[in-house]
């Protein structure tokens, strides 16, 4: 399946990349050739086997409902780019 | 031309379990001071694993069971991509197609009859940070408290079936006293811990064709939600009516301005990429554990309501009010198994006493006024040692003071004055310094009566017997 520019671009911007317009080029090939590569697996038929979400054997796992220590505010606030009345402060946002 | 809306509505409503969603920070944060309800699993740092909260998966099955939902044979937790600060790790742990439950129904009043408003599903997931939009001195930038981040959130989507702003009033109301019931939130909305998000279009009435729609967010108010909508629909129907088209965009709310804003057009249009969360294995509920949790249900406000009118006799709108709240509902049974008639009980209860709870922003639980003081007071109600109007005051007196009828009336001197010749020596005061009532009774009207009455319970201050004062007044005349 070969990528459009456009699609990279997209994508790039949901991980919000900024590409350079040869980048954009050079990741449409490589992006296309990992996607060709794995488009190998649909020559299989999986009509009769179900979809699955997990390959672990494991379901229900669950914990009871008992509250612990959290983290310090110290340790929490560690990596903020910045910070204020005790928040992370990041710039402006608009809902 | 005449428009009908169809109207989508999701609910959010916080779970009120000990700990947090897939960590055990604890859930109420609402005193906590900023990022103190934070660890490595909220904040998404790697290397972690979160895990199930078994309560918020019982409470969600709960509200499921008694809005009527079916549950697929699997569950799944998946991630929800998108970014924005208020999330730590980047994306949501929210379910996608395999939700806990699904097909259910909550039944509101229509002007054709009961009517069912299908829910889609009921579904689990965690909260996000709130953050804080600064403006000072020129800068403007946003503050972030993780504290909310990952406490359980529970997600009631209902499909396009509301045909009238007032069915989606009755649907919040009977849905917030559904998980008071149940005692899976608290239903404030004031602080959050029910939100709503709707969706709304237009058709001209009696058309079977849908019209654009357009979301509505931020509705963090059950004020907010009615009065968007209406705004929605009259913006709708005029923008229709002068040949314009909707579009279909995503608005918010602002509460201060009372008006829907565009928020973004859906040209943007949402990429969660949705893909299912890898560190939770899905969840598999057993006929047995549903079952179980079934047993668990309470006696729901519906079945409540009907049992209220059919075991006391009383009308099906008091019986609905007293149903708004299981402690209220509690309260009126508790009255009724201490006086004969249940009627007087629930006139008492719905008109005085809520009056009063009201107004001293008390709640049931922490009525002044005890089960056995309201059944006593109405027992010297019925006895004749007080009048209905001075009834009144006693009420009221108790609710302030916390003291039984018998008390109040005692220490008061309030005691009905039965005494025919007490209240015809009164009758003769007030026909002496009356003669123009008296007149006026003589040359035959009847309303110079009610007057005199009145003047006779003033001069008692409202102890005389009514029927007394009554039938002295026209003996005398």
């Amino acid at each position: 399946m070969k990528l459009t520019v456009d699609q990279v671009r997209h994508v790039a911007h949901l991980a919000r990349l900024a590409l350079e317009p040869e980048e954009l080029e050079r990741f449409r090939e490589q992006l296309s050739a990992i996607l060709e590569y794995a488009e190998v697996l649909q020559e299989l038929d999986t009509q009769a086997i179900p979809a699955t979400a997990m390959v672990v054997p494991l379901e229900n796992v669950m914990r009871p409902d008992q509250a612990g220590p959290s983290l310090p505010r110290e340790e929490v606030l560690a990596n903020a780019p910045q910070r204020e009345q005790d928040c992370f402060r990041v710039r402006a946002i608009l809902d | 031309m005449e428009y009908e809306p169809i109207i989508g509505l999701e609910t959010h409503a916080q779970l009120l379990t000990e700990s947090k969603m897939f960590c055990r920070c604890r859930a109420d944060y609402a005193a906590a001071p900023p990022n103190t309800l934070v660890c490595p699993v909220c904040l998404g740092l790697p290397g972690v694993l979160p895990v199930i909260n078994r309560r918020a998966v019982e409470y969600t099955v709960m509200t499921a069971l008694a809005l009527n939902c079916s549950f697929p044979e699997h569950a799944k937790f998946d991630r929800k991509n998108y970014h924005y600060p208020d999330l730590p790790k980047g994306y949501q742990i929210s379910q996608y197609d395999l939700p806990l439950s699904q097909n259910g129904w909550l039944a509101v009043d229509s002007p054709g009859g009961p009517k069912r408003i299908r829910i889609r599903r009921v579904h689990l997931e965690e909260d996000t940070a709130k953050l804080f939009h600064v403006a000072n001195q020129g800068e403007t930038y946003s503050l972030i408290d993780f504290n909310r981040a990952g406490v359980p959130l529970m997600e009631i989507v209902t499909e396009h079936d509301f045909a009238s702003v007032d069915e989606v009033r009755q649907y919040i109301i009977k849905l917030r006293a559904i998980l008071r019931y149940l005692g899976v939130c608290s239903g404030d909305m004031e602080t959050g811990a029910m939100r709503f998000e709707a969706n709304i279009s237009l058709r001209p009435k009696g058309s079977d064709k849908y019209g654009t729609k357009v979301e509505v967010k931020n509705l963090n108010s059950f004020r907010a939600v009615l009065k968007s909508l209406q705004y929605e629909m009259d913006r709708q129907a005029r923008l229709l009516e002068a040949g314009g088209q909707v579009k279909q965009e995503t608005m918010g709310w602002d509460d201060a301005g009372n008006v829907t804003v565009v928020q973004r057009s859906k040209e943007e249009a949402d990429d969660y990429r949705y893909f299912p969360e890898p560190d939770l294995p899905p969840l598999v509920l057993s006929r047995e554990w549903i079952e179980s949790l079934r047993a668990r249900l309470p006696e729901l406000p519906d079945a409540k309501r009907q049992r209220l009118v059919a075991q006391y006799g009383i009308t099906p709108y008091d019986a609905g009010i007293l149903t708004g709240e299981k402690a209220l509902a509690e309260y009126f049974e508790a009255c009724a198994a201490r006086h004969p008639n249940a009627k007087a009980v629930a006139n008492w209860i719905t008109r005085d006493l809520l009056q009063l709870l009201n107004s001293t922003n008390t709640t049931i639980e922490a009525c002044p006024v005890t089960p056995d003081s309201l059944a006593q007071m109405l027992k010297l109600l019925d006895d004749g040692v007080i009048s209905s109007k001075l009834a009144k005051t006693v009420f009221e007196e108790m609710f302030k003071a916390g003291k039984g009828p018998e008390e109040i009336v005692a220490a008061q001197g309030l005691i009905q004055i039965s005494d025919a010749s007490q209240i015809e020596s009164i009758v003769e005061e007030v026909m002496a310094t009356n003669p123009r009532a008296v007149a006026d009774f003589r040359a035959g009207k009847e309303q110079a009566l009610t007057f005199l009455v009145g003047q006779v319970m003033k001069a008692t201050r409202g102890r005389a017997s009514p029927a007394l004062a009554n039938e002295i007044l026209r003996r005398k005349l």
